[in-house]
Formats: structure tokens, sequence, C-alpha cells
């Protein structure tokens, strides 16, 4: 009895039972209504785009895994994230072609080339879709109006866009609310915005499908709570303040965070665990940081959206803020900062 | 941010694995039968290690001295049996190395009966006095760590005491030792008390129990003279609330300076099974021998809290409580701090506080390393506010210097909170235990370096 082989491990011997793959499958759970619910209201096109943009994804990383002589990392979940999330940002009759440019992007360049998971400085989507915006500004900004009769029917012209021609783009146009507010002066009623019967990029529109898999996340720990709440926090104090002070020349603060990308990038993108600080305080500056910056962008910038930029420089910023937010250790007087 | 800064009986992070300590908690500690085979290593406490001063073929009787300290940062060691020294040499040990050591053979039906040695008298005794019997009795800290008790006892020149801490806390999960100590060696406890406070000329002593032992604060509360001053603090249940730093913050609010001791805010901490064994041994003049260890996890069949002779084999142990045929692995301590058993033929030893035993089936840690994500769980679940996620990183590019000076690296006392909730299952701990003897290595050579000049 008992001469069997033990096995040895270094302790702690037992473990929580949360796995990387395990959160990443979840952010996928998370929203996939929110997947529903864009070729719900945009039709065929919508579902068109957003597979191309996670195939697109899920391709790449296999492929340049394969390329470096790596075991594939896509059982991670990680790459799907990155599509759904390019897809969600995408108009819906964004030609395919250009979606599945903007996957391959999203993932070579923004999170291949760093080391892969992990070591991606910048939310790998907005890096695709930042590359899409500056590569097809026509394409990126003409939307389409949702709940189309023949929407399930029809696909419009432009998806199918041969590769590298010209698309035929504006046989049918519908502002979204924050061009409409920013170059027409025409605002939307915030119940419509909550609801999504709007128009935009695929995934924008139902703010409240987007804060369902937000609360699922925060409720399953698999999410920052101080994340959204700083960024929606500080858009809206921000905006108040300039609606407080001219309600004719600025929007209403409650149209601010329902309209546009705030409300995607605020629950899931600014909240990429890998581009975003790690110290308590440092991810309530870095929320902040995104929150003032969109609502600069949007009253002053040159462009109706700044949810995109604003994500992506605090990205930049947050190995900084991690710095110089780092807790005061146990036992010590001050906080050692390295500078 | 001091303003928001209430102090909640407890220490900022830590986590909260699941207990486990149902199956033994309700049960009453019970004698081990005696080993045929006693197997003793010398060095089984921290410092030098022990000097024998038997011969083999030598009859010795229970609790005579075996082997004597060889120095002040050392202890004895007596005989846990009355029988014969088989053999003298190397005997294995839980690190993998040999360690000088004793065999003995216990004589079938004795009566195991205890010497009585000179007694320590807690009234004419001077602190020195008693000092010198706690090392006399070979007393260790029983919480796991057994470092000799009279070294940590002894107040330095231009230090005092205020409070001495009694450590009744027993936050690994699936011990409870402490627990039944507190519970049924009450009047040995609050014995050892007494020398405890005159050893470190403390005026005041709290006993610090978590809340998941309420009725062992109950009973020592009952017992506790509302004259005496002691008094009984029990706070919220949280993993590793038994490190001496932590349980000081929950208590006293304080916080022990980055490479200090507890003495250095006035404290001396004392866990609760050591001081009923020094409560108990020293107006005997005794020598330990025996300590009590609960035997559980699921490859376990007979769970539970025993009394078991010091050198008793761990095959021995395993067998007469039955265990599983398909256990796996086996560890001394706790499941979060405890060491891995690779060889049965090792022995209990005096700071063994608890055998865990698990089969292949509860052993289905996902070994898959995934790169970390930056979540920020181990920065949450570090009591000392350390950033083990960027200690890691730091500790793949060996850059173990700037580890130690800028992210205070040798403060981490590896209770491996950050590894039990990493989810991408970076053996954090592992590396800093690494990168810690590195950093210590690289210090010795500097100085003995400048020593030399």
């Amino acid at each position: 009895m008992l001469s069997k082989t033990l096995h040895i491990s270094t302790s702690p011997h037992i473990t929580k039972g949360v796995s990387t793959d395990s959160i990443m499958r979840n952010v996928v759970y998370a929203l996939l209504p929110v997947v529903f619910f864009a070729v719900y209201s945009f039709g065929l096109s919508a579902f068109l785009v957003i597979i191309t943009s996670t195939v697109a994804c899920v391709f790449t990383e296999h492929y340049l895994c394969k390329l470096s002589k790596k075991e594939s990392t896509i059982s991670d979940w990680s790459a799907v994230i990155t599509g759904l999330l390019l897809g969600l940002t995408l108009p819906p009759i964004f030609p395919l072609w250009m979606a599945f440019c903007g996957g391959v992007i999203a993932i070579a360049l923004g999170k291949y080339i760093f080391g892969g998971l992990g070591y991606n400085v910048f939310n790998p989507a907005l890096v695709g879709r930042a590359v899409l915006q500056a590569s097809f500004p026509v394409a990126i900004t003409t939307w389409y109006p949702s709940f189309l009769p023949e929407r399930f029917s029809n696909i419009p012209s432009s998806t199918l866009a041969f590769p590298f021609m010209e698309p035929d783009l504006d046989a049918m146009s519908g502002a979204t609310p924050l061009s409409a507010f920013k170059f027409d002066q025409v605002s939307t009623a915030t119940n419509d915005l909550a609801l999504g019967l709007i128009s935009g990029s695929t995934g924008e529109t139902c703010a409240l499908l987007i804060l369902l898999g937000g609360i699922y996340l925060i409720a399953r720990n698999m999410m920052n709570w101080r994340i959204p709440v700083a960024v929606l926090g500080s858009a809206f104090v921000l905006s108040g303040i300039f609606y407080l002070i001219d309600s004719q020349a600025y929007p209403s603060p409650l149209f601010m965070l329902f309209s546009g990308g705030l409300m995607l990038g605020a629950v899931f993108m600014a909240t990429d665990m890998v581009a975003s600080p790690l110290t308590p305080l440092g991810v309530w500056i870095y929320g902040a940081v995104i929150g003032l910056l969109t609502i600069i962008i949007r009253l002053w910038g040159g462009l109706p959206e700044g949810v995109m930029y604003a994500i992506l420089l605090a990205n930049a910023l947050s190995p900084h803020i991690d710095k110089m937010t780092q807790s005061r250790v146990y036992g010590t007087t001050k906080s050692k900062v390295s500078t | 941010m001091g303003l928001f800064n209430f102090h909640r009986n407890t220490f900022k992070h830590g986590v909260h694995p699941p207990e486990h300590k149902a199956d033994t908690n309700g049960l009453s500690i019970r004698q081990f039968p005696f080993s045929p085979i006693i197997i003793l290593p010398m060095a089984q406490h921290i410092g030098a290690p022990a000097e024998i001063i038997v011969r083999e073929g030598q009859e010795v009787s229970r609790g005579q001295l075996l082997a004597k300290a060889a120095g002040y940062v050392s202890v004895p060691i007596h005989s846990p049996i009355e029988g014969k020294v088989r053999k003298i040499g190397n005997v294995p040990t839980i690190s993998g190395k040999m360690s000088p050591g004793i065999y003995l053979e216990a004589f079938p039906f004795s009566s195991q009966e205890v010497m009585d040695g000179t007694s320590v008298d807690l009234d004419t005794a001077s602190p020195e006095e008693i000092l010198q019997g706690i090392q006399d009795a070979g007393i260790v800290g029983l919480g796991g760590a057994a470092f000799p008790t009279h070294v940590k006892l002894k107040v330095p020149e231009g230090k005092r005491c205020d409070i001495l801490m009694i450590n009744g806390i027993e936050c690994e999960p699936y011990l409870t030792t402490d627990h039944r100590v507190m519970l049924e060696q009450a009047d040995d406890i609050l014995m050892g008390i007494k020398y405890l406070m005159k050893a470190t000329g403390a005026k005041q002593t709290i006993i610090g129990i978590e809340a998941n032992k309420q009725d062992a604060a109950d009973h020592l509360q009952k017992l506790i003279h509302p004259d005496d001053p002691i008094k009984v603090k029990v706070v919220p249940v949280k993993y590793p609330q038994g490190s001496e730093k932590m349980l000081i913050t929950s208590i006293l609010d304080l916080e022990v300076p980055s490479g200090g001791l507890p003495i250095d805010v006035n404290v001396v901490v004392v866990n609760v099974a050591t001081t009923a064994e020094i409560g108990r041994l020293l107006p005997h003049g005794r020598g330990i021998q025996e300590r009590v260890i609960t035997i559980t996890g699921p490859a376990v069949k007979k769970k539970g809290n025993y009394l078991i002779p010091i050198g008793t084999p761990l095959r021995y142990v395993l067998e007469q409580v039955g265990a599983d045929e398909k256990i796996s692995e086996v560890y001394m301590g706790g499941p979060m701090m405890g060491v891995a058993v690779s060889n049965l033929d090792i022995s209990i030893v005096k700071g063994t506080s608890g055998i865990v035993a698990f089969t292949a089936n509860e052993v289905k840690r996902s070994d898959k390393i995934y790169p970390c994500i930056k979540c920020g769980a181990c920065v949450d679940a570090c009591p000392l506010s350390l950033n083990p996620s960027k200690l890691g990183i730091l500790a793949k590019f060996e850059a173990y210097d700037e580890m130690a000076e800028q992210h205070n690296l040798l403060d981490c006392f590896e209770c491996g909170s950050c590894s039990y909730v990493c989810p991408s299952h970076i053996p954090l701990v592992q590396y800093f235990r690494l990168s810690k003897s590195i950093v210590r290595k690289r210090i010795q050579t500097k100085k003995a370096a400048e020593h030399a000049k």
C-alpha cells in the first residue's frame, strides 16, 4: 500500500478556478445579445460584416501563430472578441473586403506584432478600426437606416463591393444621431437612443443591451466596473456642465451617453484588461480621461465621434498611469515611484 | 485617502479560499498510536541542527534529551517514545535534503510514561530563565514556521514589548489544529500566556481569532478572569490573516515597517498552539515530544485532529488513517502555503500543523499557462499591496534587482494569494521565491566583497 508516486507542486496547491479562456469566453457571451440586435435591426448586411471581421481575426491569429511556429492561440477566444468588437463598430453596409482587411490589421498590427495576447498596448479592435477610418473615410462614415422592411432579403450593393473598387455608397444613407446633431443641429429622443431605434454602427445602437452585457461581466467579476463608471460618469459631468451653460448649443448629457459608440466603448473596449491600468486609482483616472476626451472631441473636434481616439490615447497612457498610481506598499511610508 | 480609511478589523486585500474546515473542526483531539519506528531529523527548526548526545543501541525514556541545542538559534530534541536508538545517520526531510538524524525503535507494551525535568516556576523565574526554559523544552513556532520561540521572544536592546498577541487565526483552509487546541487546551494557553507576558514584559495580551471559530473565542473568554489583562478579539475570516503582519494590522491597525519585525511596533506574536505547549511543558520541565495535527483532505478516510509523536513516519500516519488508493498529492501544512511531499519516508516534525491529502480527482488544476492579461486580480489580492503582475513580468526578464529595489520583492512572504487568483495560472509565488533567493545571494556576495576590501 501507498507505494505509488506522488505528484509534487509548489504552493499554493489550490486555485480559484477562474481561467483566462473562460473570462474571454464570457465576454463573447456578453457580446452576443448586442450582435443579435445588430443583425435584427440592420439585417443581413450587418450579419455579414460582423462574421467577416470575426473570421478575419481568428484566421489571422491562427495563421500568424503557424507562421512563427507556435501553438495556435485561437482557443483563448480573445481573437473572437476582437473580431466581434471590430464588426460592431463598423457601419452595416460596410464593404466586406474592407471589414476583412480591418480584421487582419487588428490582429496583426494591433496584437500580434506586440507579442500576442497580454502584450498589446492598444485595444486591437480599435487599431483595426483606426486604420480603416484612415484608409476608407467615406465608407466608414456612410450610415444606413435601421429596421428597413427588406433588410433580411436584400444585401446593399456596397456590402459586396469588389475589392479595391470604389463602392457605390450614397445609394441610401441615414445620418447618425451624432452627425445629425453636429452638422444639422437635429436632436434625437433619448428613448430611441437607449433602445437602439436609430442609425449607427452595427453594434452601437442598443445601449441597454450593451449595459446588460456589462452588468453580466461585472457580476461574474470578469470586468472592472470602475472603468465604465468612470468613462460614463466623467462624460456625463463634462457634457452636463456645458448643457447647463447653454442648452441650445450643447446636447444634453443623456444624449451624449446614449449616442454613438460611447456605451460600447465604455463597456467593452475601454475595459480591455491588457490595455487598461491595474491600480484602482489608475483605473479611475484612465476612465475619466476617456470620458472627458470623448466629449471634447465630440464638441470641438472635426469629427462627430471621438470614443475611438479617446480610448486609444488612454491605452497609450495606461502604463504611465500605472506607474504613477502604484499603491503604497504595506509597511512603507511612501510609494516607490520609479521615474 | 485618510478620510475614507475606516478600519474594519481586517487588513487590506487578501482572498477567500473555500474553508473545508467542517470535516474536522468538530472532532476532538485523539491520541495517535505509537509507530514502531520514529525518525527524528536534527534539522527540523530554523537555525543550527541539534547536536546528538546519545549513541546507537542506547535505551532512552520518553522525554529524555536526545540532542542538545547547537547555539542560540537552535533547540534541543527530546525522545517522543520509550525505546532504543537503533541507528544514527542521515534521514530524509521534506525539502528533499538529508539531515543528520536518529532512528528510534519503540519498546512494545511500554507505558510511555513521560519523564519530568526541572520545573520553571512562574512566580520566581526571571524573564531570562523563562526564555531558557522555552529553549530547553525544544519549542519552536508550531504554526508552521518552526522558528525557535525563545529567539522570537527576546526583546532586543532598545525596544520594548507592549502587547503580546496570541495567534489563533488559522487562516489556512482545511486545518483545525489551533481551533481544537483553543477548545481543549484553554488552561494550557492561559498558563502559557502568563509565562510569555513575564518573558516579554508585555502589559497586555490579545488573542486574535477568526470568526469561523467563534466557539473557541467564547470558550476562552469564559475562562479569562475579568481582572486579567487578556482580551479576545474576533476578526472576519480572510486569508492570509494568520501572517503576523496581517494580524497586527487587523487587530491594532498598525503596519509593521517594510523589512521590520512586529517588535518594531512593540508587539510580539506567538502562535496559540505554541503558547499551549509552553503552558503545559514549562511547569514540569518537560521537552516537546508530540503535537496536535489535523489530518484531512479528500484522500483521507479517518479525518481528524490527532496528538501525534514527533518523528512518526508519514507513511505510518497515512496507513493508520486509511488513505485512499488514488492518493495523488500530500501536503504538510495547508494547501495555500504547505509543502508537497515527494517521499512518504519523511516524518512528522515540530512545524507540521497539518497533513492534507488529495486524490487525482481533486487535482484537476488546469496547467495551461496563459500570458498575463493585466486583469489586476493579483493586485487586488496581495495583502502587502505589491504588484505581482509587474513583478511576474520582471521575473521573466530576470530583472531581479529591479524587483527588489523598486517593487519591494523582499517584503513578499509567499502567501500565494496572487497565484491563487491568477486566471492565467502564472506560478507567481514560485517566481518570487526563486527571485528572492537570487537577490539574497547577490546581497550576500556584495557584502562579502565589501568585507574583503
